[in-house]
């Protein structure tokens, strides 16, 4: 059995263009050996939530420096819940206010990283909150198996 | 939303996976492709149970030089195929890092479209080391759309050079996708990829030389002096802004019904079919030698080789008669 790969879904929602922190992300999390897909920018939420269903991703991350993240980050958490999707980690980036964090956790988004965040520490967030090998966690200690 | 609870657990109850695809249920379809794609035990029961209502899809092969616009002439061809009310399904492969293991996979920037078409569904995959152009999961993926009741499935190769010709065995229709301006343009494209294609495509016909590109595509084809019972079409398309492509799904149904009439269909998919079983079994066998190999022998041997009293040719039929006399 070959291992399962960590999946994750970079979008870019609303109407904003910068996306050199989405690509640079992007680029980070495949040279950490995961697979990114990445859908371009002007995506809707429910584009988003559509497209991680059908890649059956482990991840989504949005990243907004327009200043529409209090609107659009929600609106794809509550489309997630509303299709009874719980095991997708969900993450933001860019420009957004200290303040504004804890609103959006309390809306299910998992963490935010702002301008200046080390690749690392993003890459690191990823690998430890995404779990989802049976095995793993049957064997935690095990690595004799094949 | 993530509430640190793994997701294997969650949708523990895979056993189900099956009966939702052929209820239609795009989540289960997208969640049965991670476990092909990981090569999961329970994948091959739920593919095992979605074989009786596999063989219906049309399978459209795409392939041709990266950014010669395959991912553009997919979603074109795909909304083209919506219109006329079929359902589609589309694999798209990019490449995997040989370095990291990673890959962008970024096929959909271009289909961003059809996300929201109830009749579309689309899934991208890395290669995750395999050779030809696709990946190994690729052809059980296809079999979960055609399951699901996708009336055609398209499958887009990574960008090809020259020896991918993997696609011809997963494919009913093969498409090459080329572009004019590529320096010396028949240089990429060499004897083996020149032989699968069952249409050509030279995209990006804005461009200067298409013209070109056609002509020596046509000499290629010419210097076959048996004259192929279904003469590839070379067609110019433009997939941008949607020039030619319709005249593409034209050809691609018109070969489609070709391989019905003439019996090629037929005999494709009873191709196919051998070639997996092969596969398979070959799979068994290597689990199965792994098993029953004298692993204190086969050290034996290595030594012995080292100290050149043996070849490795004897050495290695002496290991399988071993198994076989187990065996019998
Ligand atoms: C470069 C830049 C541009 C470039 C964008 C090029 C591009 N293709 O991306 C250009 C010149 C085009 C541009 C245009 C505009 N810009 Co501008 N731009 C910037 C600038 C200077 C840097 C942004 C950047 O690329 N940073 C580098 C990347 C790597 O950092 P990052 O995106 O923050 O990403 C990091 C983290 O945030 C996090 N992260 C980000 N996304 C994600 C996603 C995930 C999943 C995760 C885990 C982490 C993560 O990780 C990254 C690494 O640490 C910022 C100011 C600033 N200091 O941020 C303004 C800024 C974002 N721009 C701004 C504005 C207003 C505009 C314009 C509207 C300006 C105008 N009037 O013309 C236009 C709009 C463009 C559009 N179509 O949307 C404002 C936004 C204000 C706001 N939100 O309230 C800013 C903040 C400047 C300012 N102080 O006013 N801009
Ligand atoms: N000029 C021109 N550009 C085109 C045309 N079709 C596609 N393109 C552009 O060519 C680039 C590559 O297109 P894709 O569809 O991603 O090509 P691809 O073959 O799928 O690429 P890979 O999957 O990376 O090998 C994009 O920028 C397209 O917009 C066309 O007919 N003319
Ligand atoms: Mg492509």
């Amino acid at each position: 059995m070959s291992e399962r790969k960590m999946r994750v879904l970079i979008a870019k929602p609303g109407l904003d263009g910068h996306d050199r922190g989405a690509k640079i992300v992007a680029r980070a999390l495949r040279d950490a050996g995961f697979e990114v897909i990445y859908t371009g920018l002007h995506q809707t939420p429910e584009q988003i939530v559509e497209t991680a269903i059908q890649e059956d991703v482990d991840a989504i991350g949005m990243s907004c420096l327009s200043g529409a993240h209090m609107t659009l980050f929600p609106k794809v958490t509550r489309l997630l819940r509303e299709k009874g999707i719980d095991d997708i980690l969900v993450t933001g980036g860019g420009i957004i206010p200290q303040e504004d964090i804890p609103k959006l956790k309390e809306e299910g988004i998992d963490m935010i990283f702002g301008p200046g965040t080390p690749l690392e520490t993003i890459v690191k967030y990823h690998r430890e909150n995404i779990v989802h090998s049976k095995n793993e966690l049957e064997h935690p200690e095990d690595d004799t198996r094949k | 939303m993530n509430s640190n609870i793994p997701r294997m657990i969650l949708g523990s109850n895979h056993m189900d996976l099956a009966d939702r695809v052929l209820a239609k249920d795009k989540r289960a379809a997208a969640r049965l492709i991670t476990l092909i794609e990981s090569e999961e035990e329970e994948a091959y029961e739920q593919l095992g149970i979605l074989h009786a209502s596999t063989g219906k899809a049309h399978i459209i092969g795409v392939t041709g030089p990266p950014g010669s616009g395959k991912s553009t002439i997919v979603d074109r061809l795909a909304k083209k195929i919506r219109a006329k009310g079929k359902t589609v399904g589309i694999i798209a492969v990019d490449p995997t890092s040989p370095f990291t293991g990673g890959a962008i996979l970024g096929d959909r920037i271009r289909m961003v479209d059809l996300t929201l078409d109830e009749g579309v569904f689309i899934r991208s995959m890395g290669t995750r080391g395999h050779l030809g152009g696709l990946s190994r999961a690729a052809s059980g993926a296809v079999k979960v759309l055609d399951a699901f009741g996708m009336d055609v499935v398209i499958l887009e190769t990574v960008g090809a050079g020259q020896s991918e010709v993997e696609i011809v065995s997963h494919a009913h229709t093969t498409v090459i996708v080329e572009m004019p301006g590529l320096g010396d343009e028949i240089q990429t494209i060499k004897a083996g990829i020149m032989e699968i294609a069952d249409i050509f495509v030279i995209n990006k016909a804005d461009r200067e030389g298409a013209d070109k590109t056609a002509m020596e595509i046509q000499a290629m084809l010419g210097l076959n002096p048996e004259k192929p019972e279904w003469e590839p079409p070379i067609l110019q398309t433009v997939a941008r802004t949607d020039q030619g492509v319709d005249v593409l799904l034209e050809k691609v149904e018109e070969h489609y019904k070709y391989l019905k009439a003439s019996g090629k269909f037929e005999k494709m998919v009873e191709m196919g079919i051998r070639e997996e079983l092969n596969t398979l079994i070959r799979g068994h066998l290597n689990r199965l030698a792994d098993d029953m190999i004298d692993r204190e022998q086969f050290d034996k041997m290595v030594n012995d080789i080292l100290a050149r009293k043996i070849d490795p040719y004897t050495a290695a039929s002496q290991l399988v008669e071993d198994i076989e006399n187990k065996l019998k």
